[in-house]
């Protein structure tokens, strides 16, 4: 039989999403999507390096709608990430893998990137209309 | 009985050969910028953003310039670090070595890009 053609065991779809594989694959999703962002930030940046014309085309653009929701979902993407990564480095030092403890934090985490998300993207895009 | 020489167990470096480096280099550099990137959301908050003249005045700060310089960089090298595992994990073959050639490149790019506008706002040129 053909390496290619082997009958593979069921992978990942046969269990039941759980916060802690969900938040797994989510770490890995928002990191590949905030490398995105560096791309965004770094044309930012350029188009300051610029002048002026080239800033208001940069502002105009990421400030419309489909710019604010790339904004906003990069915003989230960086508090869940942050966060998440944080609850990583106390996993390095040993600590926390109990089950409970891990679901929990899972949890929190969640919910406070949310939140997070939510007062930052008020603060910055209240800062881009003024 | 153990196979690996007594060398190779002294310098603990595995089967690729650079040990836990890259595992310790991510770790690091997310440190750096859990501190940085707090940094700068949150004085992007205090800015005016639309206005280019307060934007550049706010970059051309010594401090201001010194610890965007370090976050794009930084932000580059985690980048990098992590999109490389991603490609490890997921690409085969001589799409592996490509991708992560490219992938390199790139962020190498990126970083030279990001960092040479922040010079430019910082000195005016």
């Amino acid at each position: 039989m053909a390496a290619g053609n082997r009958p593979l065991s069921p992978h990942l779809q046969v269990y039941r999403p759980q916060i802690t594989s969900v938040l797994s694959i989510l770490h890995r999703i928002s990191g590949a999507f905030l490398t995105l962002g560096i791309i965004a930030l770094t044309y930012w940046f350029t188009s300051l390096a610029a002048g002026p014309a080239a800033y208001a085309i940069a502002t105009q653009r990421l400030g419309s709608w489909p710019g604010k929701l790339l904004l906003f979902g990069w915003l989230l993407a960086f508090c869940y990430h942050l966060l998440n990564g944080l609850r990583h480095l106390v996993w390095d030092t040993g600590r926390g893998f109990e089950i409970e403890q891990v679901e929990r934090s899972g949890w929190v985490v969640l919910i406070s990137s949310a939140v997070l998300a939510l007062l930052l993207s008020i603060a910055l895009f209240a800062s881009v209309s003024s | 009985m153990s196979l690996r020489s007594p060398l190779a167990r002294v310098l603990g470096l595995g089967a690729a050969g650079d040990g836990s480096s890259h595992w310790w280099s991510q770790r690091i550099s997310a440190v750096a910028l859990t501190l940085l990137s707090l940094w700068f959301v949150i004085s992007l908050a205090g800015l005016e953003l639309s206005s280019e003249p307060a934007v550049s005045a706010w970059l051309a700060t010594p401090l201001n310039t010194v610890l965007t310089v370090l976050l794009v960089s930084t932000l580059a090298y985690h980048s990098w670090l992590g999109v490389q595992v991603v490609v490890e994990d997921y690409v085969r073959g001589w799409m592996k070595i490509a991708s992560l050639v490219t992938i390199q490149f790139l962020h190498f790019l990126l970083a030279a890009l990001a960092v040479l506008a922040v010079l430019r706002v910082a000195l005016g040129v």
